[in-house]
């Protein structure tokens, strides 16, 4: 009970320290390539305090951090006190909660207790090791993370935060629908919403599951950026419409519970990204040597690769994250859901069946051409991507007529229809 | 404007090719771009430690200063033309019978408020004998309103300061 209770709560230490200090530094990252994409330098004075040392201004987010708390709070009168008290806390607990069952590594080898407190397992790199609903936890969560964002818009008794929480409420619902499309490939495939089988399943066979369902992967990806609200689907706080959205009236520490809940949702879609899709730890011939369910023993080496290999992978996804906020423009309201309903459920459902089918009669189907299965599994992964895609842009569903509505200035129809 | 307003032409947008409905091609172009950018030489001027290079200084429009001329007098005439001229009402000149035989009046006070100043020029434009001019010094800074109204002592020791780099228009339509 001892060893298990303390591994628990170091564990939880180190993912707290660690993800807000992450948060706190992906600011300062996210500032440096807005920065280099707009050919400037970005920030790169501050560095140690009370020393002229600048450190490539890696000081910033302690003055970030400083600025923020120390700033006036200020809660105006018109707000609903108690909603706009709780509002932020909801987000950033749900963001923080999310990674109880999101893996950070694999396991640890064991021998780190001492042999007398009878501990037989390695030590599993996850807050809750062993969560049987693993997805099913994170999706939960997500959703509550949707009550901060309405809550605060709604309490904040502000037309711009109105509508950036009606916005959101709408955006995050709707890409649910294509994220929940999106695993239930994966999961269809790996038996299991556990996220560290997933990531077994896909070291044991050495493909990744963006290779045997690119469908899903663009799916959830796009579906993943939505939930983010990560331009460009940032409407519920496009703050050249609507000021700042649904934070518009937040102030002080508040504001700052909800920059940090941002960026923590974009860790945690990063990491599910790189879980579900990009292999997780596994990388060919460098952190190997998994045969069964977790049961393999590993090294300190192999241990510390995985580690290292997982956050490169998350730290490569999150920079093109930051990448894609420059890179297209922002979809206006009607397009977003357009993308959402008439494009990214279709094709998750396409993905879905396909998969569904690959695993009743795929067996048969490798047999039948004499390919080794996983091979024929990615081929018919890619012909589905293409021929979707295809037909996509044949039918082009997204498409709409961005004139006011003809009628209107017809002759026909000309005076009684339009509202003074 | 109604959306029936006669004066209204509705333009077709083009169609979109199977390129443009597949978005594959705009996302390559957006990324490459931004990655194009994340690697390009910045343009940051790093100031205070760099100074931004002012192409032509003769045609920046920074801090005035007053000119003086060949025996070192102030060279304005107080003639008030730059006061009437000003937009922002930022000139103040308290003018005197000359001591000098070669004009009728001189400046016995001439102040510039720097902080209400647009920096538009016309007081330069406006000045009969090219007394007034306005300097490529844009650094300035000070820790007082007060300290910011400059007075005609303070406006001539900027002459003193730009007159090797930016000589006067008189001086440069003397060399042609």
């Amino acid at each position: 009970m001892l060893p298990n209770t303390i591994e628990a709560l170091v564990k939880i230490a180190l993912l707290i320290g660690a993800l807000i200090t992450a948060a706190a530094y992906f600011v300062l990252l996210e500032r440096w390539i807005a920065a280099w994409v707009q050919d400037r330098l970005g920030p790169n004075r501050v560095g140690i305090p009370l020393t002229k040392i600048r450190l490539f201004g890696l000081g910033q987010p302690i003055a970030d951090g400083m600025k923020f708390i120390f700033k006036a709070e200020f809660t105006p009168g018109h707000v609903d006190k108690f909603i706009y008290f709780v509002a932020p806390m909801t987000i950033f607990m749900t963001a923080v909660i999310a990674f109880a069952v999101i893996p950070f590594g694999s396991v640890l080898p064991t021998g780190i207790f001492p042999e007398s407190w009878g501990v037989k397992e390695p030590i599993q790199l996850v807050a809750a090791p062993g969560v049987d609903v693993g997805m099913i936890y994170v999706f939960a969560i997500g959703s509550i993370a949707v009550y901060g964002v309405v809550l605060g818009g709604w309490a904040s008794n502000n037309k711009y935060s109105f509508i950036g929480g009606l916005r959101s409420s709408a955006q995050l619902i709707s890409y649910e629908l294509p994220l929940g499309l999106g695993i239930i490939g994966v999961v269809l495939t790996s038996g299991s919403l556990r996220l560290d089988v997933i990531i077994t399943q896909q070291a044991q066979t050495g493909v990744w599951n963006f290779l045997t369902q690119p469908l899903g992967f663009i799916v959830f990806t796009v579906a993943a950026f939505a939930e983010a609200a990560r331009l460009p689907f940032d409407l519920p706080e496009a703050e050249q419409e609507l000021v700042g959205g649904y934070h518009t009236e937040y102030s002080g520490i508040k504001l700052m519970m909800y920059m940090v809940a941002e960026f923590l949702h974009m860790i945690t879609a990063s990491f599910l990204i790189v879980i579900l899709f990009l292999g997780g730890w596994h990388f060919w011939a460098l952190t190997d040597g998994i045969h069964s369910a977790g049961g393999d023993m590993v090294t300190w080496t192999t241990a510390i690769l995985r580690i290292i290999v997982l956050l490169v992978k998350v730290m490569g996804m999150i920079l093109f994250f930051m990448l894609a906020r420059w890179s297209w423009p922002r979809f206006r309201y009607d397009q977003l859901m357009d993308l959402a309903w008439k494009a990214m459920i279709p094709c998750g459902l396409v993905n879905l069946v396909v998969v569904a089918l690959w695993v009743e009669y795929g067996e048969r189907l490798a047999k039948y051409t004499g390919l080794p299965t996983i091979w024929c599994m990615v081929a018919l992964g890619w012909i589905i991507l293409a021929l979707t895609w295809f037909v996509f842009a044949w039918f082009d569903p997204t498409a709409c007529d961005n004139r006011p509505r003809h009628r209107l200035i017809s002759p026909d129809h000309q005076t009684e229809e339009i509202a003074p | 404007m109604k959306p029936n307003d006669n004066s209204i032409q509705w333009i077709k947008e083009p169609e979109l090719g199977m390129a443009g409905r597949s978005y594959l091609m705009l996302f390559i172009q957006g990324l490459t771009t931004t990655i194009r950018h994340l690697f390009s030489r910045k343009m940051t001027v790093q100031s205070p430690e760099e100074k931004h290079e002012i192409p032509d200084p003769i045609i920046y429009r920074g801090v005035h200063r007053l000119n003086r001329d060949e025996q070192g007098r102030v060279k304005c005439v107080a003639c008030f033309l730059c006061a009437t001229a000003c937009p922002a009402y930022c000139i103040d000149i308290v003018a005197a019978e000359s001591p000098w035989p070669d004009r009728e009046k001189y400046p016995q006070s001439f102040t510039i408020d720097e902080l209400r100043c647009i920096y538009c020029g016309m007081c330069e434009e406006a000045c009969p004998v090219d007394a007034i001019e306005l300097t490529s010094l844009y650094d300035l800074s000070g820790k007082s309103r007060e300290e910011m109204i400059f007075d005609k002592e303070k406006l001539l020791s900027i002459y003193d300061q730009t007159k090797d780099l930016e000589p006067s228009r008189t001086e440069r339509l003397k060399k042609g």
